[in-house]
């Protein structure tokens, strides 16, 4: 047996390792944080990409925390798994692979972006912390767990996003994140309480096993799904989004993009796998739709009136997120229906997914690159800015990729999962395929509205002193433009071995649930 | 926030001992008792509580330093996490001393018993740690509070860069 079984635990493990000890190695001086930092932040990107690679050849992987064996999933002759249990399919896998390429490319950003900055040591740990519960929410087998990893990402969010505590728009901003996100995480807690009131259990796999179809599960399901698409910022709950995204310092966006992410993960795990036999009614479905058709257009026609380069990034995130619940939300029409499915639901499944990563990379890349431009000349105001192209020719590449990339722009990998929402979403109706090639052209127009007025133009008196910025924040830049750029060269190798095998996990719902019983029933062995 | 007369101060300097003491108590029997970690620390704090009133914050600044409460917090976190990572031979938090002899490791006794300090293995250890960090990690807070209270008097270092 090889200690690639443990590679679960390892990933929750490590960065809580590294915010532990992060207030110590800040003693040893500026030098030792950092590299604490970068290491801390290269060895889960490492322990991720393992775990990947590991689902990908092996099937779903569980651990139980804290049991004889590793797989001792029903100890003692239990029906119904006890323990802290973790299971990792391809979904969560993917999940887990993209947020903690997000999370590397904010740790490198940070270094220099915040080195003028005191109370860094604290930074580095609340950062550590977020990066754990984003991990645990996309990796917990168990809904309890769910909740409380959901709180440790959102109570350290919320000292993150209030890092700059002098402005009072930060301070603004992490207070009204804290109220949505307590209110989500209660909300979520109460679903729970409700299932197990019913059914004793709060592990997924169970769940879906036994559940079945009346008020208290309908009760459940809505205060989830209202819950989750609060914290992934759709449509009506969207307000903090652009508050807490452009206030947050760069690096941190960059992972909260990641953080909102796994709140979509929980709302697809809910949908699919626990409630997905139950999805023959197109109410929920159509729900999911509508929340995705009007954050689409609502956040994009909110984007392009914006002149803060971070709000008009964040708008955009609320329009993004639309896409992928379109896709999901077509896909779960066609869940029922195995005609339906092979001929448009996959594939907007396969959209969905796509979308997801696309969007972690080339919208924290965006953010990156506001950063930069920020940390450059000092201003937020597009008004304020101009002619930055010849100072700074590296963050205009990098930020020209990106803005490629979420317009849709044929070689790049936007285009890609965009073109499978349009072909998909036109079978069910074509006024939703009319509505995401409308927000596309708005994205665009938008994106370069930025790009003419902070980089195009002639050279301003007061940008004169304005050099590139730092080595290492290019490095955290680059790391997202390459994995765009590989996304973008290779997409037929992407969705063949980065999404499609998880959007086939997320519709296969008895191999989730069998995982767990399967598991303990060759034994546990030690 | 000043300091309280004599006989506040003289009473809060007696009592904050006895919630000291008490809180020590929740934390150690804490896998045999209501209670535990974070109950007992949170009562330990309280001794930081009743110093802080009776005393005011002046007074206090002098007598600590705030890296002494980063350090037990850290030193309890790390203690907590190194319980779960010395178990990784099994699995991640695996009850590795339980059973064992030797620290925590006796077997509970069968039957009606006043509960034997000495079981539990791990979980021993980790409400001792958890205890450690909740008690740095509140006592900070109220030190925080108090330079909330008067943000001209920053306690320890000064804040960089946070001005623009």
């Amino acid at each position: 047996m090889s200690w690639q079984v443990h590679l679960p635990a390892l990933l929750l493990a490590v960065p809580l390792l590294g915010a532990f000890l992060a207030p110590l190695t800040a003693l040893g001086g500026k030098g030792l944080r950092n590299t604490w930092f970068v290491l801390v932040s290269a060895a889960f990107t490492v322990i991720a990409f393992l775990l990947w690679t590991r689902v990908g050849s092996t099937g779903t992987a569980i651990y139980v925390m804290g049991g004889q064996g590793w797989n001792l999933a029903l100890p003692s002759g239990m029906s119904i798994p006890v323990r802290i249990l973790m299971e990792v399919d391809a979904f969560s896998a993917f999940m887990v692979l993209l947020s903690a390429v997000a999370a590397l490319a904010g740790a490198l950003f940070s270094i220099a972006f915040m080195d003028r900055f005191s109370g860094l040591e604290k930074f580095v740990a609340l950062y550590f912390l977020m990066v754990t519960g984003m991990f645990g929410m996309e990796i917990t087998g168990d809904f309890f767990n769910f909740f409380v990893f959901l709180e440790i990402s959102s109570v350290a969010s919320f000292g993150l996003v209030a890092f700059w505590r002098d402005r009072g728009e930060a301070l603004e901003a992490a207070f009204k994140y804290m109220l949505v996100s307590t209110l989500g995480a209660l909300m979520v807690l109460v679903a729970v309480a409700f299932l197990y009131s019913k059914y004793n259990v709060v592990n997924m796999a169970t769940l879906g096993k036994v559940i079945e179809w009346g008020m208290v599960e309908k009760t459940a399901l809505v205060l989830f799904l209202t819950a989750l698409a609060m914290k992934c910022g759709a449509v009506p709950m969207h307000m903090w989004m652009p508050d807490a995204y452009a206030e947050a310092p760069a690096g941190v966006t960059c992972a909260l993009i990641a953080v909102s992410q796994a709140s979509l993960y929980g709302l697809f795990r809910v949908t699919y796998t626990i409630f997905g036999a139950f999805m023959g009614s197109p109410v929920i479905p159509w729900v999911i739709i509508v929340l995705g058709v009007l954050s689409m257009f609502i956040g994009v026609s909110m984007a392009v009136i914006q002149k803060e380069v971070g709000r008009l990034i964040a708008y955009h995130s609320v329009s993004q997120v639309g896409y992928m619940l379109l896709g999901f939300g077509v896909g779960l029409l066609a869940l029922s229906d195995a005609r339906a499915m092979a001929e448009y639901g996959f594939t907007a499944l396969k959209g969905g997914i796509y979308h997801i990563v696309n969007y972690t990379m080339y919208k924290g890349l965006l953010f990156l690159s506001a950063g930069a431009l920020y940390y450059a000349t000092g201003c937020r105001n597009l008004n304020d800015m101009g002619g930055l192209g010849r100072k700074m020719p590296k963050t205009m590449v990098l930020f020209m990729i990106a803005a490629a990339a979420i317009a849709g722009l044929p070689p790049f990998n936007g285009f890609v999962s965009k073109l499978y929402l349009y072909e998909s979403t036109f079978a069910v109706h074509p006024i939703l395929a009319v509505f995401a090639m409308v927000t596309s052209v708005l994205t665009l127009a938008s994106f370069v509205k930025i790009f003419q007025t902070a980089f195009l133009g002639p050279a301003l008196k007061k940008f004169e002193n304005v050099r590139e910025v730092p080595g290492t924040m290019l490095i955290g830049m680059s790391v997202l433009g390459v994995a765009i750029l590989a996304l973008s060269l290779f997409p037929t190798w992407s969705v063949n071995h980065l999404v499609e095998p998880a959007a086939k996990a997320l519709v296969d719902q008895a191999s989730y649930v069998g995982a767990v019983f399967a598991a303990s029933l060759t034994g546990g062995g030690l | 926030m000043n300091p309280l007369s004599v006989v506040a101060r003289t009473v809060c300097n007696l009592f904050a001992w006895f919630l000291a003491v008490f809180g020590i108590y929740v934390i150690v029997h804490g896998h045999l008792t209501p209670g535990g970690g974070f109950q007992g620390g949170a009562v330990v704090a309280t001794f930081m509580a009743f110093l802080l009133v009776a005393h005011g914050g002046r007074k206090m600044q002098s007598w600590v330093r705030k890296e002494l409460f980063t350090l037990m917090e850290c030193i309890g976190l790390t203690v907590f996490i190194s319980a779960g990572l010395l178990g990784m031979s099994n699995t991640f938090f695996f009850n590795f001393l339980a059973k064992a002899g030797g620290l925590f490791g006796s077997t509970v006794p069968l039957g009606p018993n006043p509960g034997a300090l000495n079981t539990s293995g791990t979980i021993a250890l980790m409400n001792l740690s958890v205890g450690l960090e909740v008690v740095g990690g509140l006592s900070m807070i109220l030190l925080y509070m108090f330079s909330g209270v008067h943000p001209e008097e920053p306690f320890g270092r000064e804040e960089t860069g946070h001005d623009r």
